[in-house]
C-alpha cells in the first residue's frame, strides 16, 4: 500500500512553550498509504509533534510540507489544509449538543457543501461500517467510550481526508473497550490510508505499523519497521523505554 | 400546577396584608365606634358583621370601578403594558446582540491574544479596550442616570421616546449580557474548539456552530434572571415621561387619590409576566437538555 509519493515532510520542527522547548528540531516523512506509529516515554513531545502536524498547535521552527505545500507559510489558508488532515483526541471531543449523525455530517455540510441527504448517506455508510448504524440518533452522552471513540474516528473520515492522526486514541478508554477502537484503526490502516498514530500500545504498534518513530527529549532517536524497533534496538534509550512497557 | 398554586399564595398574600389598610377608612371605624358606647357591643357586633364584610366588599367593588372602569382607566393601564413588552422585547434583542458581540471579542483576546501578529494583535487590543471600557462605565452607573443622560443630553433633539428607552435599556443590559456569555464561552472545554477547527472550520465557525450553542444552554438561567430584571428595571421608564405600565399605574393613582387597587394591580402583572417568562424558559431549557440524558 505505500507509495514512494511523499504526503508530509516535516523539516527542523521546533516548538517551544515559553521557555520549555518540547520539540527540538524534527525532520520526517510520511509517504502517502504508510502507516506510522510515534511511541515514546511521557513527556518526549509525541502528542505535540502530532499536533503540530495540523497546526492545532503553531510551531516556532521549521517547516512542514503536506502535498508539497508548505501549511507553515503565513500566506496558506490553514482551514483548506485541516480538511485533508482528520485527527482522532483521546477524550474524542465530540460535540455534545448534537447527535452523532450531526456530530458526523456538519462539517462535510458546511465545509465541502455537500447535500444533507449525501452527507448523511456517506455517514450511515460509515456507521455502519463500525457497526454503530443503531446509534445515528442518540447524543455523545449516551454512548460509552468505546463507542464515542469510534464515532470520533467515522467522523474525522467522514471529511475524506488524505491523512489521519490519532492523538492517543485508547488512552482514556476503559482496558475492555480499547479492542473494539484498536480493530477499527486497524482496519482502516488495512484500508490503505495514510496514517499517524500516537500511542502506548505496543502490541498494536507492532502488528499495524509500517514504520515507528521513537521520539524522547523532543527529538527522534530512532526510526524503522517495527519488527527492528521491537526486536534489535539500537540506541539504548529505546531499549530501556522498551524494557519498562514490555 | 405548582407555579400556580404559588401565584393563587401571593395573591392571598397581598390582599391580606392590604386588607387593615383599606378597611380602616370605611367598614371597622363604625363598628368599633358601637363597641365601646353599646353595653351589649358583643350582640351589636355580630349583627353588625355582616354588613361589614358586605360593606368592605362593597368598597372594593366601588374602588374597582373607580380605578379601572371609570374612564376606561384599564386602558391606560393596557397600553402601558403593552409599551412595557415593546420596550423590553426591543431591548432583550439589543442586548442579546451587544452581549454576544463584546463576549466573543472578550473570549477571544483572553485566549488567543498571545499567538496573535500584526495589526490583529492591534485591533483585537484596541476592540478589547473599548469593550473593557464600556463594560466599566455601564455597570458602574445606575440604569436610571443613563437613561436620563441618553433622553436629556444625547437624543435631546429627538422625538422618540420609545427609541431612546430601547436604546438605553438595551445597551445596559448588553453589559450583564456579556459578562455572561463570556463566563458560558470560558467554560466550553477547549477540546471542542480544537475538535471544530481539525476539521477544517474556521474560529468564527466554530464559535458560532460548536461553542456558541453549548455556551448559550449553559447560560440560560442566568441569562434569563437577567431579562426577568431587565423587564422589570423598565419601570424607570417614567423618568423620561414614558407612559409604561408602572407610569401608568402611578397616574392612575394620582387622579383617584386611592394608592391600593392600581399599584397592586401593577404588581400583579410584572408578578405574572415574570412567572410566564419562567416558565417559558424552563421549557426552553428542557428542550434543550435533551442532549444530556
Amino acid at each position: 500500500m505505500i507509495t514512494d509519493k511523499t504526503l508530509i515532510r516535516v523539516e527542523g520542527l521546533c516548538k517551544s512553550f515559553g521557555s520549555v522547548n518540547v520539540l527540538k528540531g524534527i525532520d520526517a516523512e510520511i509517504k502517502k498509504g504508510e502507516v506510522v506509529v510515534i511511541i515514546g516515554p511521557s513527556g518526549s513531545g509525541k502528542s505535540t509533534f502530532l499536533r503540530t502536524l495540523n497546526l492545532l498547535e503553531e510551531p516556532t521552527g521549521g517547516r512542514i510540507y503536506l502535498d508539497g505545500v508548505d501549511i507553515t507559510a503565513p500566506s496558506v489558508n490553514i482551514n483548506l489544509h485541516r480538511r485533508k488532515m482528520g485527527m482522532v483526541f483521546q477524550h474524542f471531543n465530540l460535540f455534545p449538543h448534537m447527535t452523532i449523525l450531526k456530530n458526523m455530517t456538519i462539517a462535510p455540510i458546511k465545509l465541502l457543501k455537500l447535500s444533507k441527504a449525501d452527507a448523511e448517506e456517506r455517514a450511515m455508510k460509515l456507521l455502519t461500517k463500525v457497526g454503530l448504524a443503531d446509534r445515528a440518533d442518540s447524543y455523545p452522552s449516551q454512548l460509552s467510550g468505546g463507542q464515542k471513540q469510534r464515532v470520533a474516528i467515522v467522523r474525522a473520515l467522514c471529511m475524506e481526508p488524505d491523512v489521519m492522526l490519532f492523538d492517543e486514541p485508547t488512552s482514556a478508554l476503559d482496558p475492555e473497550m480499547v479492542g473494539e477502537v484498536l480493530s477499527v484503526i486497524k482496519d482502516l490502516a488495512d484500508s490503505g490510508i495514510t496514517m499517524a498514530v500516537v500511542t502506548h500500545e505496543m502490541g498494536f504498534a507492532r502488528e499495524v505499523a509500517d514504520r515507528v518513530l521513537f521520539m524522547d527529549g523532543g527529538v527522534i532517536v530512532e526510526e524503522g519497521p517495527p519488527e527492528v524497533i521491537f526486536s534489535s534496538p539500537k540506541s539504548p534509550r529505546l531499549r530501556d523505554f522498551l524494557g519498562k512497557v514490555l | 400546577m405548582k407555579r400556580i398554586l404559588a401565584c393563587f399564595l401571593v395573591l392571598i398574600t397581598l390582599l391580606c396584608c392590604a386588607l387593615p389598610v383599606l378597611a380602616e377608612g370605611n367598614a371597622v371605624e363604625p363598628a368599633a365606634d358601637e363597641a365601646v358606647t353599646t353595653g351589649e357591643a358583643a350582640e351589636d357586633a355580630v349583627d353588625e358583621e355582616p354588613s361589614a364584610i358586605e360593606a368592605f366588599f362593597q368598597s372594593l367593588k366601588d374602588q374597582f370601578i373607580l380605578n379601572f372602569i371609570t374612564g376606561n382607566r384599564w386602558k391606560m393601564l393596557l397600553d402601558g403594558l403593552l409599551l412595557t413588552l415593546k420596550i423590553t422585547a426591543l431591548a432583550v434583542v439589543l442586548g442579546i446582540a451587544i452581549g454576544i458581540v463584546i463576549a466573543l471579542i472578550r473570549s477571544t483576546h483572553d485566549t488567543n491574544i498571545q499567538k496573535m501578529r500584526g495589526v490583529g494583535r492591534v485591533l483585537m487590543k484596541i476592540f478589547n479596550g473599548i469593550c473593557k471600557v464600556y463594560l466599566t462605565v455601564i455597570r458602574g452607573t445606575p440604569v436610571v442616570v443613563q437613561l436620563m443622560i441618553m433622553y436629556f443630553v444625547i437624543f435631546a433633539s429627538s422625538t422618540n421616546k420609545l427609541l431612546t428607552c430601547v436604546l438605553a435599556f438595551g445597551i445596559n443590559s448588553g453589559a450583564y449580557v456579556a459578562e455572561i456569555f463570556r463566563g458560558g464561552i470560558m467554560s466550553i472545554d477547549k477540546g471542542q474548539i480544537e475538535a471544530g477547527r481539525s476539521l477544517g472550520f474556521n474560529y468564527i465557525q466554530t464559535m458560532c456552530f460548536i461553542v456558541i450553542p453549548q455556551a448559550f444552554k449553559n447560560v440560560l438561567p442566568t441569562l434569563a434572571n437577567e431579562f426577568i430584571v431587565l423587564l422589570k428595571e423598565t419601570s424607570v421608564s417614567g423618568y423620561v415621561a414614558m407612559t409604561d405600565l408602572t407610569r401608568a399605574g402611578d397616574i392612575i393613582r394620582g387622579n383617584t387619590f386611592s394608592p391600593f387597587m392600581p399599584l397592586i394591580a401593577v404588581a400583579l402583572i410584572y408578578l405574572v409576566m415574570v412567572m410566564i417568562l419562567t416558565w417559558l424558559v424552563g421549557k426552553l431549557e428542557r428542550r434543550l437538555r435533551n442532549s444530556d440524558h
